[in-house]
């Protein structure tokens, strides 16, 4: 009740007021204008939750067909198709929306902060996410979905070789996601430059953190490179232009190279916030900070520079000047370095640390195991001479899926069953998570373990069937079945986190004596997240008496307000006022979709009467408030 | 309400310790603005990937070397339309209002002047070459359009401001979004100067 006021209010006073202004009505209308960063943070989640289960089946389709040699449950079309939607959903419609949902629920959270720095962006950024989604897998029901592979290589993409609409469904669906991407990542960058809790210093920021601003960076300057190559092979393919064309002047492997200048900075931007997860469930399972904190945060801002000057050596073998070739190389052996630190880290964190085995330590354990087996093939590609032997062939499917599963999706699901109670506020069954985590991790290593093998016998990828006696037989069916049992294993996980959300024991306040701030919170967080805003003392506040103990005596922070302090040491400058829930970022984002529809389609006066809603949905939101008289008086 | 929090951020401390606090919106918008200059720093790097991976002759069909009356008299007009932006925000940061509608009135008759050039520059190109006609006549109307559009959107964003300020939403302390549509101009009005190096200069070299 101390509060330092001139009109003294007892606490309770001031935290019922707050409930009051902060409340959510329970209304259709409340549900598509909600800003609140925990609600779109989870909407980002299951959206991303529901396209990765469908780009699962269509890998479970892949691995059908491919269980025996002559497999005809796929048509050669039908499989093209297949593939392309498993790649192109897994890495743009499922690693980086996944990831910035654990983003945006949590990182206004850790930094002590009410929401992030641009509410109503985030809440456009979520839907134009989802509606780029929609298309790209609408698509695949219609049956115009993108052939050309993840990486969609020209000229292969291009007229007259690619016709329909989906390479059409490709461009486009990628360039409207962007929007939401570089959304997003300015969001990151400006929350966490702005919105620290007073006394959150630079050096004091969670790792998680560090990790989803280094991303948010490399999304700032990688994502423009794949965006214009996008827009160049729609203008190709459309209105006949010649970038992509050899014969009047264009260049083939100018899609390679602009689409990797993308392609590998993006491996990073997926692992990168993964491995921040990585770093913030250590300290709660290993009682203890991760160890050597300066060099993680330095590591992930080497990782992210380094990343990208190492695209050549995914262009090994067109034929490029060997010079480059060993530049990028020494480049690609380099990036190791500061990866190995990281892994070092979180190993002699557990060395040093009183381990807790649960749900989540045993995703990250498997998470460390599965990522250096990636990373050791990582490596062996980085050897020009070693990829030249195994290029395309499924050595190469192997390896990212060791990286990208193992680096992304085993933290992710640790991830989920760690944050589960600030997310739902509910618990998940430690034993189901334990099934689910053997499954899991058995059939990973069971279904792409063999994929080493059967690419060193030459298999090489993509190819919708295969005849028998080449020796891949074993080692495919193997896969096939592994795969299965992966499917057993992450049904699993669905399971237990519906099971949670629908009756499972209600979390305690810091089930797992957590130390950054989201813990500090009630469990789940209330829409305002914190009455008063936390005071940091050093690197984990929620194991910090004076950080806690100010939480529920410090003065109450009354309104829809947030408090700016300064970018390196987070001291308190001036409070502003935070937007309320709108319906505007919805509409800003269906006027965008019909733009897109309408270039799809090649309607363009639907694209242009898009284009204008657009502007007009826009100019309403930015209007500027009307200055109060005695503003207008003082000017 | 104003209590601890509020005096702690305001005390003299707090207000000389550091220079003039950056707001969300001033980030936000320097954000914007880096990943837009990374677009066109793709952009103009295709441009000469294309050239030197093709080599001579260049450009690869008939197109003859672009005439550099026209583009050297868009850059006079958009180069210094900076400037009054510039002029009218320091004038609303003294509450001048006047001196806010004037220069951005005069940016956007400039930037009006530099997009009706354009159009011409395009009338007369255009029976010389379209961007069909080979690759440099796509990349030339591919990098100028779009530069073209970020004009075309930089107009539009002054006149909503010049708009909102005739209402009277503007005062010498709350004008942030003067100072935010002016980053976006100053940047769509430098990035012209390496399209103008890129597209016209170049090929002279």
């Amino acid at each position: 009740m101390t509060t330092t006021s001139a009109q003294a209010v007892p606490r309770a006073v001031a935290v019922a007021r707050l409930e009051e202004q902060w409340r959510e009505q329970r209304s259709l209308r409340s549900w598509f204008a909600t800003v609140d960063h925990k609600r779109i943070g989870r909407r980002y989640l299951v959206t991303a939750g529901a396209f990765f289960g469908l780009a699962g089946i269509d890998a479970l389709l892949l691995r059908t067909q491919l269980a025996r040699a002559g497999g005809d449950v796929l048509s050669p079309d039908q499989y093209n198709q297949l593939f392309t939607m498993h790649g192109t959903a897994m890495i743009f419609l499922f690693a980086t929306p996944m990831l910035f949902g654990f983003g945006n629920a949590l990182v206004p959270l850790m930094l002590g902060a009410r929401d992030m720095a641009f509410p109503r962006l985030n809440a456009f950024g979520y839907w134009v996410f989802l509606f780029a989604g929609l298309i790209m897998f609408s698509s695949q029901f219609l049956g115009v979905a993108p052939n050309g592979g993840w990486f969609a290589y020209v000229p292969l993409t291009d007229l007259p070789y690619s016709l329909g609409r989906n390479l059409d469904v490709y461009t486009l669906g990628l360039i409207f996601l962007g929007v939401s991407t570089t959304a997003g990542a300015i969001n990151f960058i400006v929350t966490s430059i702005k919105l620290r809790a007073p006394g959150m210093s630079l050096n004091r920021a969670p790792l998680f953190v560090w990790a989803i601003v280094a991303t948010s960076f490399m999304v700032l300057f990688a994502l423009p490179a794949l965006n214009a190559a996008n827009a160049l092979l729609f203008l190709d393919r459309r209105f006949g232009t010649h970038f992509f064309q050899p014969d009047a002047g264009g260049n083939t492997l100018l899609w390679q190279h602009l689409f990797w200048i993308f392609g590998h900075p993006d491996v990073y931007i997926i692992v990168l916030p993964a491995l921040g997860i990585v770093s913030a469930i250590l300290p709660a399972f290993c009682r203890r900070g991760v160890a050597a904190y300066p060099l993680v945060v330095l590591a992930t801002i080497t990782i992210a520079i380094i990343s990208f000057g190492v695209w050549v050596h995914h262009m090994f073998a067109t034929g490029l000047p060997s010079l480059s070739l060993s530049f990028f190389s020494a480049a690609s052996v380099l990036i190791t370095i500061p990866s190995g630190i990281q892994v070092f880290a979180w190993v002699a964190t557990m060395l040093f640390g009183r381990i807790v085995v649960r749900v989540p330590l045993l995703f990250v354990v498997g998470f460390i195991v599965t990522f250096v087996m990636g990373g050791v093939t990582g490596v062996m590609f980085g050897i020009t001479a070693f990829d030249m032997q195994i290029t395309d062939s499924y050595f190469v499917v192997a390896h990212f899926h060791y990286v990208l599963f193992g680096g992304a999706v085993f933290p992710i699901i640790g991830g989920l069953y760690y944050w589960l109670p600030v997310l739902t506020g509910k618990m998940a069954s430690e034993v189901l998570g334990r099934w689910a985590f053997g499954l899991v991790f058995g059939g990973f290593h069971l279904t792409f373990f063999p994929m080493h093998l059967s690419g060193l016998l030459g298999m090489p990828r993509r190819v919708y069937t295969y005849p028998t006696g080449l020796g891949w037989d074993p080692w495919n069916l193997l896969s096939t079945i592994g795969s299965y049992v992966l499917a057993v294993g992450l049904l699993l996980v669905v399971l237990s986190v519906v099971l949670a959300v629908a009756r499972g024991p209600r979390a305690a306040v810091d089930p797992w004596g957590g130390d950054t701030l989201e813990w500090a919170a009630t469990t789940p967080p209330r829409p305002y997240n914190f009455a008063s805003i936390p005071q940091v003392f050093g690197l984990h506040p929620a194991w910090d008496r004076r950080t806690l103990s100010r939480l529920e005596t410090d003065e109450v922070l009354p309104g829809h307000q947030a408090l700016l302090t300064s970018e390196l040491d987070a001291r308190p400058q001036r409070l502003v006022s935070m937007p309320e829930a709108s319906l505007r970022p919805l509409l800003a984002a269906l006027a965008l979709l019909v733009v897109v529809l309408g270039l799809l389609w090649a309607v363009y006066w639907l694209a242009i009467a898009g284009v204008v809603a657009t502007i007009v949905v826009v100019v309403g939101w930015l209007w500027p408030p009307q200055l109060t008289r005695a503003e207008a008086e003082a000017a | 309400m104003t209590g601890k929090l509020f005096t702690e951020s305001t005390a003299p401390e707090a207000l000389a310790a550091e220079p003039a606090p950056r707001s969300t919106g001033w980030w936000g918008m320097v954000g914007f603005v880096t990943t837009e200059a990374a677009l066109f720093a793709v952009l103009l790097g295709t441009f000469f990937y294309l050239r030197f991976q093709h080599g001579e002759p260049w450009p690869p069909r008939e197109i003859e070397r672009p005439q550099l009356t026209v583009p050297l008299i868009m850059t006079a007009v958009l180069l210094p339309s900076s400037l009054p932006v510039v002029w009218a925000e320091r004038g609303i940061r003294r509450g001048q209002r006047w001196r806010l509608r004037l220069g951005l009135a005069a940016t956007i008759v400039m930037g009006l002047t530099f997009l009706s050039l354009q159009v011409m520059e395009y009338q007369t190109k255009l029976r010389e070459f379209t961007f069909t006609t080979d690759v440099f006549g796509s990349l030339f109307y591919a990098i100028t359009g779009f530069h073209g559009l970020h004009v075309a959107v930089g107009l539009l964003i002054l006149s909503w401001v010049l708009a909102a300020s005739l209402r009277g939403s503007f005062s010498s302390h709350k004008h942030e979004r003067v100072s935010l549509a002016a980053i976006y101009w100053h940047f769509v009005d430098l990035v012209w100067v390496a399209i103008l190096f890129t597209v016209y200069l170049s090929q002279h070299l």
